[in-house]
């Protein structure tokens, strides 16, 4: 398909944005102004100040002799770039190919989008029009080439859309500045007196490489289209994304909903014809006051059922704010994967596995409300220090790498910190006699162990563990453990660790 | 005459037990859980799946044996190869000591969450996933509302659902079909070797539905339930001498 650009320069684009901001300077001359070399030179000035003969690159001072009640105000680094970029994402809504283009312009790849405003005469003043009601200045060109639509968009006079294949004859009458040349060429082009492209544009390539070097060579043939030019995007595409424009602005959850339908149904049909599964999608609501909304949802194995899919986003609808309304929604599947076909269980076995699809589905549901973190599963691990012995299962389909340990006894409760006791022990390497645990007195009536467990001395430095299984008068079972070896002092050294069932 | 009066109400019994969504065992199907003689307070003597159940634990030492029992009553439901959610906001369980109640503790999937409203949250949504062997959710309070949700979500799926009341401060009434208490017991080796037996348990069926209480002690040997016939008795450690 053939390309077609839309290019737009803002002219005053940081001045227009303060008079927005602060409408009271609508008819004062304000320039901004930055300090270079301890000098301050005006970077960019308003209508009414350019009328008054400032240009950007004067100073300051000279520029106040010219105009007397002239307002100079703080450049604010980096405003213009953030401008360009809300203004760039704001245009979103025209087309989904948006590149920022530095200084003060913005670049639209227009490729197949005019026809749904009714042909480019009416795209092009669509644009225009809603940027210069929002109150910028701005000048805007549709061509087949970037390089085409920059010079008519900045330097053109007579109409602004180049039909398909003309790109000479709209260059012909311009100066050499509309090929986006550095300064030097430039200088040299205006000395040997070529004013238009059209007083070079006939010599021989070789004569002018000599003479100019490659880059006035390289900015003609883009301009011409003989080379292609690459831009790059605002927001790159994402492989899979569904788009939906609204008529009406969406204000209701109802409206969500039927738009987050529409979406889905649109992106799994395309999914499942190539064999692709959701992992994770992010749905984008553009509203009408310039704000950007967004609801991501994960899934734990990859899925195209909109059912399934559309509880997920069921979810999420309650914190999304569509304030005045939403007029484009965009679903975007970042990650996607290859579904592993589901096998038609004619005999279905009583009691689902991990393996199972609703099981999956539950545990999206969950993760989407309560965080993917608060669910654990846990394989063994190959350490016998006790909170060591597990470890978190990566995904469902995870199988434990070694068996679970049976051979000794493991509390039914573990405490996540052993907790300190009192004990009376009499005898070195035997069970205490009686413990205190939160102010009760506990008998020791049958023990078991000891079980000497040792850090790991690759891992940590430590005393090691003894740990006794002990049942009280009343037939509680509880794990305890002395750290290092029997010493005088008890009260440092024994710890309850779990209970038994 | 008072016979045939005897015939009907039992059949009346009978019928109002089929219309609560008590089912008859199918005949050649023992899908009892191993229960042994407690089985028998329960409605047709059938220990009920697909209801709600609640244990009461208000000490961690009964937390404890209340995990170990209710371990033992899992590796029966989830011996078809299900899967199993436990659900809870502050939890304890170590997971490797399933393997000691024949339960594959990789098959059980735990959630942690913040507050307790989110665990009745999240165990309403399991136990409406058909399939589940069962949904463990451990909560302090649960009023008579939210259990009656839980209750309607098991009437569908089938799913055996548990509560675990850890220190619980007020106990309610509830759609659960049975109130369970666990506390533990002296274990009793053989010939009084030293050392502790296996975990043994006395367990109290506070309150059934169409069924009858009552008290059993049970003991957990060989992968199985056991009942206890001889009453514990404590007996004391041999005394130990240093050397």
């Amino acid at each position: 398909m053939e390309k077609r650009f839309v290019s737009l320069w803002f002219r005053h684009l940081t001045t227009d944005w303060l008079t927005l901001r602060r409408p009271e300077l609508k008819a004062t001359p304000f320039v901004f102004a930055a300090s270079v070399r301890n000098r301050m030179v005006i970077t960019s000035a308003n209508i009414l100040a350019e009328a008054g003969g400032i240009t950007a690159g004067m100073a300051a001072a000279d520029a106040k002799a010219i105009v007397p009640d002239l307002q100079v105000i703080d450049e604010i680094p980096g405003q213009a770039d953030k401008l360009l970029k809300a203004l760039g994402e704001w245009c979103i809504r025209y087309s989904p190919l948006i590149a920022v283009d530095l200084p003060g312009g913005l670049l639209l790849d227009v490729s197949g989008c005019a026809h749904l405003w009714g042909g480019e005469r009416g795209y092009l003043n669509e644009i225009v029009t809603r940027l210069i009601s929002k109150g910028y200045d701005v000048r805007g060109a549709m061509a087949d080439t970037v390089g085409t639509a920059w010079a008519v968009a900045r330097f053109g006079r007579t109409k602004p859309i180049i039909e398909p294949g003309k790109q000479v004859d709209a260059l012909l009458l311009l100066p050499p500045a509309a090929l986006r040349l550095e300064a030097v060429i430039l200088e040299r082009l205006q000395k040997l007196g070529f004013y238009t492209i059209k007083s070079f544009i006939g010599i021989g390539r070789t004569a002018l490489r000599r003479r100019f070097g490659q880059e006035l060579l390289l900015r003609l043939d883009q301009a011409l289209g003989n080379e292609e030019e690459p831009i790059q995007l605002l927001q790159p595409v994402e492989p899979y994304t569904e788009r939906l424009p609204c008529l009406e602005p969406i204000r209701t959850a109802t409206g969500i909903e039927i738009a987050v339908k529409t979406l889905l149904e649109k992106l799994c049909l395309r999914l499942q014809g190539e064999g692709m599964g959701v992992r994770t999608a992010i749905l984008k609501g553009y509203r009408v006051d310039g704000h950007l909304i967004q609801a991501a949802i994960g899934t734990n194995r990859a899925t195209h059922q909109v059912s399934h899919l559309f509880k997920l986003f069921e979810l999420k609808i309650p914190t999304l704010e569509p304030a005045l309304g939403i007029e484009l929604f965009t679903l975007e599947a970042p990650k996607v994967e290859e579904v592993e076909p589901e096998q038609e269980v004619l005999w279905s076995p009583e009691g689902c596995g991990l393996e199972d699809l609703s099981l999956a589905e539950l545990l999206d549901r969950l993760a989407n409300k309560i965080g993917a973190g608060n669910i654990h599963r846990y394989l063994p691990q190959e350490h016998y220090w006790p909170e060591r012995s597990i470890k978190p299962a990566l995904s469902l389909k995870e199988k434990p790498a070694t068996k679970w340990r049976t051979g000794r006894p493991r509390p039914s409760l573990l405490l996540s910190r052993p907790e300190r006791i009192e004990v009376t022990a009499l005898i070195p390497d035997y069970p205490p006699m009686l413990f205190i645990y939160k102010d009760k007195v506990h008998h020791v009536k049958k023990a078991d162990g000891p079980e000497r467990i040792e850090r790991e001395w690759w891992l940590e430095q430590g005393e090691h563990r003894d740990y006794y299984q002990v049942e009280d008068e009343n037939g509680q079972r509880y794990w305890l453990f002395r750290s290092g070896h029997y010493g005088g002092d008890h009260s440092k050294q024994w710890f309850i660790h779990g209970f038994f069932a | 005459m008072s016979n045939t009066k005897k015939d009907l109400i039992s059949q009346l019994q009978k019928d109002i037990l089929l219309w609560e969504g008590f089912t008859p065992p199918a005949a050649g199907k023992a899908n009892g859980l191993g229960l042994g003689p407690l089985e028998a307070a329960f409605p047709n003597g059938v220990f009920p799946t697909g209801t709600i159940h609640e244990l009461i634990c208000p000490t961690p030492e009964t937390a404890a044996a209340t995990g170990g029992f209710t371990a033992g009553l899992l590796a029966a439901l989830m011996q078809h190869g299900g899967a199993c959610l436990w659900i809870s906001t502050s939890r304890r369980l170590f997971p490797p000591s399933l393997m000691a109640f024949d339960v594959t503790p990789d098959r059980m999937i735990f959630i942690d969450v913040q507050r307790e409203k989110d665990v009745l949250w999240v165990m309403e949504e399991a136990l409406k996933c058909k399939g589940l062997a069962a949904v463990i959710g451990e909560v302090r309070d649960i009023s008579f509302a939210q259990s009656r949700r839980l209750q309607l979500a098991v009437e569908s799926s089938k799913v055996t659902g548990f509560l675990l009341r850890n220190d619980p401060r007020k106990l309610g009434t509830t759609t659960c079909v049975a109130r369970w208490q666990i506390t533990p017991l002296p274990s009793i080796l053989e010939d009084e070797l030293p050392g502790v037996g296996f975990p043994r348990w006395q367990v109290d069926l506070l309150r059934v539905r169409n069924g009858n209480p009552g008290s059993w002690q049970l003991e957990w040997t060989n992968g199985g339930f056991t009942p206890v016939t001889e009453t514990a008795k404590v007996v004391t450690l041999p005394q130990r001498k240093a050397g």
